[in-house]
């Protein structure tokens, strides 16, 4: 029961919403709104590790320097990169390059594969040096009591944050296939608009816990 | 009867469009809508259905209670029992009951909308709702849990019950509830009619606006506490594990940050329902309406630093426990602004006394005696004394139960004829109210004497010298529960046998009633435009007066 739009294709107007401008005014509100819920997830996290952090100085310093700091650099740089790209695919889609805006959403979720692949092998590390959380933490390096807090902390975060770049990349994947049908113009780019939004949160969230986890 | 214009036209000549209960009778019609009042109607059966799960589990556990020593059922048996009765009726009733039944039904209605902002999202918050049902229902006949619904660490992460599961559920529901909060804003700030500005937003629309403030904000911080516990129920993480290094103290803080505005979640949208029927019955406009709009949002936002009051006996300093003490009062002043507002609109109102007025007073006694009690626990000093005795177990359902729930049943009746067309036996609504609001007090206020007395709570046991009191409580239950068995059946027998209502039976000038009753699936054949505030009873106009442009 959508009302048509001339020049856009079927069924983007709801039949509830008065004009298409009001439409993309409600989705942008329901996206901000669903990213402070992401933010507030993500501060439980937060909440623990400063409550952590404080108790288990040392440890909490000795571990952060036994973590791969050119992986986590690295990793910074290509979800950095990547936010890039996803903003420039917003920018040509509503400028209707089209073939801009396929090229950049494939290259944002070649970063988000590569940030993935590189945090597989920096777990796949730390599962050989046995520097796991909790009870099964048997790493030989450091011994000071709250290292396996440290590292139930840091997979549980970095696990977190894994999860939502497996989410962001679906989420862009399905962008993608919408934007080779060329739904997306100078009329009509909101849905590609809130898949950056998220895309631009689950990079803000690693921004965090880059400095918290590998600098500090 | 007063028409609306959308009935003056159907009867001036065009058939009247379909009712949203006619349009499409299958039932896949109804698992695959996008409507909200459908999506609403199913909220309303499933926490109906919960409830009186919930419901059998509490009279279990009352009927135990008869006895001091073992009896009935094993202490094991018991322990689960209270987890079950908590888990289901704040997460499968009491939080869904009002904002996602009521709330989906009649919010768009109120503001003169087609529909929520998002109707498939909507669909979707339902069934997350059922997984999350059903995920925590797997749990609970797969040998259910022991820690009650406060999941309180280290116990709950080495309990050898099913914890985990059902706080997988309980996870899955919050997500449900968030995505209603979301859905709520938005349409409140994007789909209203023209004219309809925030000063006339109805009182209802106010208090579940609050609402989906504190299901956006702390629901999170509960799902990842609850994610957090059952990684250390798999993989040990120990984060809230003493023999870790974790502090269990961490979690009732994360905990109670959500669930004490949760508290408010159950009651805000009560507080709504009441502001909406007591301007019906009492024939009267709102006397106060930005007083009690702004003492919705003042709940919201004071509501999210009270969770301390939690703590008092868990090691928080003095000086801790007092701030949060005197935070918690805030609340009560909110309340008693809402309350002298309602009894001001009664005041010199013509009242009509239907069933779901006398929910009101119901409400408005159990509110008043359950918000004092609360001012008195919020003094720190008392509180050390009635900490997880009885007189907390009081205090609360007065508030949920009392003050909620006989909001709940308003609403179910206020708004039965605009749901479904019929209507109820009023003689059997008085009865029934009757009954609950005396089975009530029967049950609970036994349960404040035990409580000072120093009887604590989720105990298997008890000394022989508080059975009397006990025995009372149970026989209140017990008439608690006729009480809701009769609304059941006379409910039931109205949907099937009802005489068919008006479309504005009670008269109500509520902007819910701008449309006809049970509504067309789209719900206005014209956008109205909203020229009055609402329940405006100074004019014998149609309810927000509908100008066909």
């Amino acid at each position: 029961m959508s009302h048509e739009v001339a020049g856009l294709p079927e069924g983007i107007l709801g039949h509830h919403f008065s004009s298409l401008a009001r439409q993309n005014e409600a989705m942008r509100l329901g996206m901000w709104l669903f990213l402070a819920t992401e933010i507030l997830l993500f501060g439980g996290l937060f909440c623990g590790y400063a409550v952590y952090r404080f108790q288990f100085q040392l440890a909490f310093a000795e571990c952060s320097r036994h973590l791969n700091l050119t992986a986590g650099t690295v990793n910074t740089l290509v979800l950095i990169t990547s936010s890039l790209t996803v903003a420039l695919a917003i920018h040509f889609a509503r400028t209707n390059r089209q073939r801009a805006a396929v090229i950049c959403l494939v290259l944002t979720i070649l970063f988000a594969l590569g940030f993935l692949g590189i945090k597989a092998i920096e777990y796949t590390e730390h599962f050989h040096e046995r520097a796991l959380p909790g009870k099964y933490y048997a790493f030989e390096a450091v011994k000071v009591p709250g290292a396996a807090m440290f590292y139930s902390l840091y997979f549980l975060m970095t696990g977190l944050h894994g999860l939502h770049v497996v989410i962001g990349m679906s989420v862009l994947a399905w962008i993608l296939w919408r934007t080779v049908q060329g739904r997306y113009s100078s009329k009509y780019y909101t849905g590609l608009e809130l898949g950056g939004l998220y895309w631009h949160l689950v990079d803000l969230i690693w921004i965090f816990l880059y400095p918290l986890l590998y600098l500090i | 009867m007063r028409l609306s214009e959308a009935d003056s036209q159907a009867l001036a000549g065009a058939p009247p469009a379909p009712t949203y209960l006619e349009d499409g009778t299958t039932v896949l019609s109804w698992l695959n809508t996008r409507d909200h009042k459908r999506v609403g109607v199913m909220f309303l059966a499933s926490v109906i259905f919960f409830f009186f799960v919930g419901g059998i589990f509490a009279l279990l556990l009352r009927f135990k209670l008869l006895q001091p020593g073992p009896f009935f059922v094993d202490a094991i048996s018991y322990n689960r029992m209270f987890t079950l009765h908590g888990v289901v009726m704040i997460f499968l009733f009491l939080i869904p009951s009002i904002p996602s039944a009521f709330g989906n039904f009649v919010l768009p209605l109120m503001i003169g909308a087609r529909d929520v902002a998002f109707p498939r999202l909507n669909l979707f918050s339902y069934y997350l709702y059922l997984i999350g049902a059903a995920v925590a229902l797997w749990g609970m006949v797969h040998g259910g849990a022991d820690t009650g619904w406060t999941f309180y660490t280290p116990y709950s992460s080495t309990s050898p019950t099913q914890v985990a599961p059902i706080l997988l559920g309980a996870f899955i529901v919050g997500f449900s509830s968030i995505l209603t909060g979301v859905n709520f804003i938005v349409t409140v700030h994007t789909l209203r009619a023209p004219g309809l500005n925030w000063m006339k937003l109805p009182l209802f629309v106010w208090s579940t606006y609050a609402t989906s403030i504190i299901q956006i904000l702390a629901t999170p911080v509960l799902g990842i506490t609850l994610l957090i516990v059952t990684v250390e129920r798999i993989g040990g993480f120990g984060l809230f594990d003493p023999a870790r290094g974790g502090d269990p103290v961490l979690f009732q803080h994360m905990f109670w940050f959500y669930s004490h505005p949760a508290v408010y979640i159950m009651i805000l949208p009560a507080m709504g329902v009441i502001s909406e029927c007591v301007c019906a019955f009492s024939r009267k406009n709102a006397f106060g309406y930005r007083a009690i709009a702004f003492s919705s949002i003042g709940i919201a936002f004071v509501g999210f630093f009270t969770w301390g009051h939690h703590l008092f006996v868990a090691g928080q300093s003095t000086f801790v426990g007092g701030a949060f003490g005197l935070l918690s009062m805030f609340v009560g002043i909110f309340t008693a602004i809402k309350v002298f507002n309602w009894v001001g609109t009664m005041y010199r109102g013509a009242i009509t006394f239907r069933t779901p007025f006398a929910y009101i007073c119901g409400f408005l006694y159990f509110l008043v005696f359950g918000g004092m009690t609360g001012v008195a626990l919020a003094t720190t000093s008392l509180d050390i004394h009635w900490h997880d005795t009885y007189f907390i177990i009081a205090h609360f359902h007065f508030i949920m139960v009392g003050a909620s729930v006989m909001a709940f049943l308003a609403a179910l009746h206020y708004w039965f004829p605009k749901m479904f067309g019929r209507v109820y036996h009023e003689g059997w609504g008085l009865v029934a109210a009757s009954l609950i609001i005396l089975g009530f007090n029967a049950t609970f206020i036994p349960q404040f004497l035990l409580g000072n007395y120093g009887m604590p709570r989720r105990y298997y046991q008890y000394p022989e010298h508080f059975q009397a009191l006990n025995v009372a409580s149970t026989a209140g239950a017990t008439l608690l529960g006729f009480g809701f068995v009769i609304i059941v059946i006379y409910l039931a027998i109205a949907l099937r046998y009802g005489q068919r209502s008006e479309s504005n039976p009670w008269g109500s000038k509520g902007f819910e009633w701008m449309t006809a009753s049970p509504p067309p699936t789209h719900n206005f054949d014209q956008i109205p435009t909203i020229t009055q505030m609402p329940h405006d009873y100074r004019t014998h106009e149609p309810p927000g007066v509908i100008s066909v442009a």
